[in-house]
């Protein structure tokens, strides 16, 4: 064997050479990266067949909207101003009612959950009605243990009624005001429109930060680390050798589910493809950050796991104003969403396709969203010393 | 910049003699010493043993050398460079190859020898000859495209030795390469490592298995994160000189003499050697005493050389005695038959992979039962069939009578088995653990209680039952293992590499117990890859390529293997020969 031999004439790397950061090097962990994660059948599940999922899910199965609520109609009282009412009730179409004479009947089917409220038109709804100036006084029983469906029933109900009542009531004065209500940039006010963006931060979420977490731990768990680290790669190239194929990864998931949004789900596209893929390329900073940070701490997939779920994905569902007004959180908490990066994402998202490029809007949360990953990348790399201390 | 300016800090002359000097190094995780004040030369051209169980230190000291790790005090010096100021230069100067080889299984071969190239800065392309010697070199050749995930062992150790000597390392540090490496592999690493040292590198290489440190040329002695030894390995033997005995041919009665031998007061150690006894005498003992055990005994008692393993067992102050607590304590196994375990036509496919082919043998009542191969032989699935755990795709197999197709579960509860690594439950304390084994082999009331008791007595567990299994000494986790699996007083006892990376002293203890059990009548069935640890076996089971190669006792064995080249075979050259005999055979018949 005279491979030693040999390469002591060649022309091997001298310690002289010696760099801190060899783009050839870099080039190598890419290339390494790359393959393994097109090999692994689960990342590629969590990049491109997860956010079909997420999105066929928020799309169909999570709806915020109220529709065809089951709503009983007790009809207590003989008279035609009742039947008339009852009528009205059974008229729209955000309503499905069903009939009775007897409260008893509806009160069972509220507590089996078979109904989500009832309207009682009582007895003396006809001699309320006629006494001029009395109200007619109908009841509106609801299933508070669902508060959201609960509101909506109250609130339909008194509409209904109010409706009936102005149109029974020719005499009775014009309103002097009308209040015609417009929702903008969601007319249909359909929630999967303002669902659908968001899960796209969700999705980016996963791959920035558990993807990158979970890789890196990986390596630790295989002893692979231990191998890399022992040799002349720096920990910058290392650390951007590891992040770059999973920056790629995640704007190319981007890009899928947001032409699933605009192709099949039918959500507009007002602002600019620009637009987008700049938002998302700065999300990516922040959420790689964090995959980083945890990666520094927690050296099994496992602990890399739970964390990532734990301070990544949950915040990014739950208080990103994804799924929750953030206007509707109390002050605590509305003070501990500036901290999730996927807010500014959502926010801006919600904008880009709903509305359009409004860079009053996208600066302020880009401004954020780079200061968060800026600081995450500044604390991981603290953490993360070329050796296994 | 940073890194030109350490460059500059050349080797002093006072040092560049030898490839690494370590001085004074302590080094504590925590409250854990893991080396204590250690001090030592690694010269050039030289092959260097790290030798010591399990916990000794060696990982640490790899570490170390590699800049991995910062000792807390001392200085070391690898290629003239400090492993700590000089960092950078470390990484050039030096080719480490970690436990479980640094490979990424989801890459080829050729994907992670260009990995490890260009981080090493070269490349495949302008440098393609040392890739073709390197590939010829490790014989890895034809399989440039296999992924490294799909080699064998032996395969995956020859690529991270390929990984590890891109780019010329002056220092070479291969930690625990025998581990999970069949002897037919590791046979092929000495050679490589040979050609290595011979070019002028220096080897360090790091092992638990004692026969690996005797073919070092200087080994450094570990124990508890000290050094007990620096030097060439004979060096140490020779100490021991005119200690070593062997009694010859006792045949059946050897387990009784060997406990009788290590009960003597002159006796330090003693194994089982086939049909033979080996014993160790203290320093400056007489004779006498074995002696008048052969005399008694009818046997011839000969001097045999010393080995490295002795003068271990020596330095640590010698074995344990001979008599098991465990087995006093058991009353002789009685079983309907003479034969505990059988299986006929025995065979496993996984997929299209054949695991296990057509196996059968018998195991008689208290016969302490061998199963022996290279990795990937099939040993693991034959011995998982056979307790239960894997259902066979063909054939049968019966322990004590049950059919274990069929009657699994009754065939379970009359079987202990002892998983790898112990398999003890972490979070649970020692006494949780024994109360849940004893728990799980359905034992009630005062049978629990006293059997529990008894275990604790009998393995001197009374001081470490609130503390949890990873914080008890290996001697004591393994005993608890024991005790774990032995609660029910299973007729059969199923031991899966039981004594991998223990100390050698922790190793004589546990088959102190086992020989008592065997001789109380409780079948031992075991897979090892400790060469000395078949020599216990009545008879051992051979298997190559999924088949049974051969099935004997491990003196015929031995003496099948003897030629002009080895008058007296190892089990290892036996274990090698009937493996290569067997592979020129199948491909005679291809």
């Amino acid at each position: 064997m005279n491979a030693v031999a040999q390469r002591k004439e060649g022309a091997a790397l001298e310690p002289g050479d010696l760099r801190r950061f060899d783009l050839r090097r870099l080039m190598a962990l890419v290339t390494k990266e790359s393959y393994q994660a097109l090999r692994d059948p689960s990342t590629l599940l969590i990049a491109f067949v997860l956010p079909v999922v997420l999105l066929l899910l928020f799309a169909y199965a999570v709806s915020l909207d109220a529709k065809e609520v089951r709503v009983g109609v007790v009809l207590e009282s003989p008279g035609a101003s009742a039947q008339s009412l009852a009528a009205a009730f059974s008229g729209t179409r955000f309503l499905k009612t069903q009939f009775a004479h007897d409260r008893r009947e509806v009160a069972d089917q509220l507590v089996s959950g078979a109904l989500r409220g009832y309207v009682v038109i009582p007895q003396d709804f006809e001699q309320r009605l006629a006494q001029r100036g009395a109200e007619p006084l109908v009841q509106i029983v609801t299933d508070g243990s669902y508060p959201n469906t609960a509101n909506y029933v109250e609130n339909y109900a008194r509409g209904v009624v109010q409706t009936w009542r102005a149109g029974l009531d020719v005499a009775a004065p014009a309103q002097s005001v009308v209040l015609e209500p417009r929702y903008w940039f969601n007319p249909e006010l359909e929630s999967r429109r303002a669902l659908i963006p968001g899960a796209i931060a969700i999705v980016m979420t996963i791959i920035g930060t558990m993807l990158t977490a979970l890789v890196v731990a990986r390596e630790w768990e295989r002893g692979t680390m231990e191998a890399v680290l022992s040799t002349p790669a720096s920990v910058a190239e290392i650390l951007i050798g590891k992040l770059l194929p999973y920056f790629v990864l995640g704007m190319l998931s981007t890009l899928g589910a947001a032409a699933l949004a605009v192709f099949v789900f039918g959500v507009p596209m007002r602002g600019s493809l620009a637009a987008l893929l700049l938002l998302s390329a700065v999300f990516m900073v922040p959420a790689l950050g964090q995959g980083l940070l945890i990666s520094s701490l927690a050296r099994n997939q496992f602990l890399a796991a739970q964390i990532a779920l734990f301070t990544g994905f949950l915040p990014a569902f739950m208080l990103s104003g994804f799924l929750y007004e953030i206007d509707a959180m109390p002050a605590p908490i509305r003070a501990i969403t500036r901290a999730v990066p996927a807010r500014y994402f959502v926010d801006s998202l919600k904008t880009v396709f709903l509305a359009g490029d409004i860079w009053a809007v996208f600066l302020p949360n880009l401004a954020a969203m780079a200061a968060i990953g800026a600081l995450f990348f500044a604390i991981a790399k603290r953490a993360t010393r070329k050796n296994l201390e | 910049m940073q890194a030109n300016a350490a460059m500059a800090a050349t080797p002093t002359s006072a040092v560049a003699a030898a490839a690494v000097v370590i001085e004074g190094v302590d080094k504590h995780f925590g409250k854990v010493q893991a080396l204590r004040s250690l001090s030592a030369h690694i010269h050039y051209g030289r092959l260097t043993g790290l030798v010591g169980p399990d916990g000794a230190g060696k990982t640490t000291l790899m570490r170390i050398l590699t800049g991995l790790l910062v000792p807390n005090a001392g200085r070391v010096t690898l290629a003239g460079y400090d492993v700590v100021r000089d960092n950078d230069a470390i990484h050039v100067a030096s080719g480490y190859m970690p436990q479980r080889f640094g490979l990424y299984e989801d890459l080829s071969v050729m994907e992670n020898m260009r990995l490890y190239a260009r981080l090493r800065g070269m490349d495949a392309d302008r440098n393609a000859d040392l890739f073709a010697e390197l590939l010829d070199f490790t014989r890895l050749g034809p399989f440039t495209k296999r992924l490294a995930g799909k080699l064998s062992g032996g395969m995956k150790q020859k690529l991270g030795l390929a990984c590890a000597l891109m780019a010329r390392p002056k220092v070479l540090l291969l930690d625990e390469p025998g581990v999970g490496v069949d002897p037919v592999s590791r046979q092929d690493l000495w050679r490589m490592v040979q050609a290595l040292t011979d070019e002028g590198m220096a080897v360090v290489w790091s092992t638990a298995y004692l026969d690996e440190a005797e073919r070092c040329e200087s080994v450094l002695l570990l124990n508890q994160g000290q050094l007990l030894f620096d030097g060439p390995p004979q060096q140490l033997t020779a100490q021991l000189e005119g200690r070593s005995f062997r009694l010859e041919n006792v045949g059946a009665e050897r387990r009784a003499v060997l406990t009788e031998a290590l009960d003597l007061e002159s006796v330090s150690d003693g194994v089982i050697q086939g049909a033979g006894v080996r014993v160790v005498l203290r320093g400056g003992a007489q004779a006498s005493q074995i002696q008048a055990l052969a005399d008694r005994a009818q046997v011839a008692l000969a001097p045999v050389p010393a080995r490295f393993e002795d003068a271990f067992i020596d330095l640590l102050g010698g074995g344990p005695g001979g008599t098991s607590q465990l087995a006093e304590r058991l009353s002789p196994v009685e079983l309907g038959s003479q034969i505990a375990v059988s299986c006929r036509n025995l065979t496993k496919r996984f997929g299209e992979f054949t695991a296990t082919d057509q196996v059968s043998f018998e195991v008689r009542k208290g016969e302490i039962f061998g199963l022996l191969g290279p990795n990937g032989a099939g040993k693991s699935t034959t011995f998982k069939m056979l307790c239960g755990l894997l259902k066979p795709t063909a054939g049968e197999a019966h322990v004590v009578g049950h059919d274990l197709r069929r009657a699994t579960g009754a065939a379970k509860s009359r079987l202990g088995y002892m998983a790898q690594k112990f398999s003890l439950y972490g979070l649970l304390s020692v006494q949780q653990n024994l109360e849940f084994s004893a728990g799980v082999y359905g034992l009630e009331g005062n049978t629990r209680r006293e059997r529990i008791a008894e275990m604790i007595e009998t393995f001197d567990l009374g001081e470490w039952l609130s503390a949890t299994p990873d914080s008890l000494p290996l001697g004591h986790k393994q005993r608890l293992a024991l005790a774990c699996s032995l609660m029910h007083r299973p007729p059969v006892l199923f031991l899966d590499e039981p004594t991998s990376g223990v100390d050698p002293i922790t190793r004589r203890e546990f088959w102190t117990h086992i020989n008592g059990l065997a001789r109380k009548g409780v079948t031992i069935m075991v897979t090892t890859h400790f060469m000395d640890e078949a020599e216990y076996c009545d008879r051992v089971a051979m298997l190559s390529r999924a088949r049974l190669i051969a099935l004997d006792t491990p003196d015929a064995l031995k003496r099948a293997a003897a030629n002009v080249e080895h008058p007296d075979p190892t089990m290892e050259d036996a274990f090698i020969h009937l493996v290569e005999s067997a592979d020129r055979e199948m491909e005679a018949a291809a």
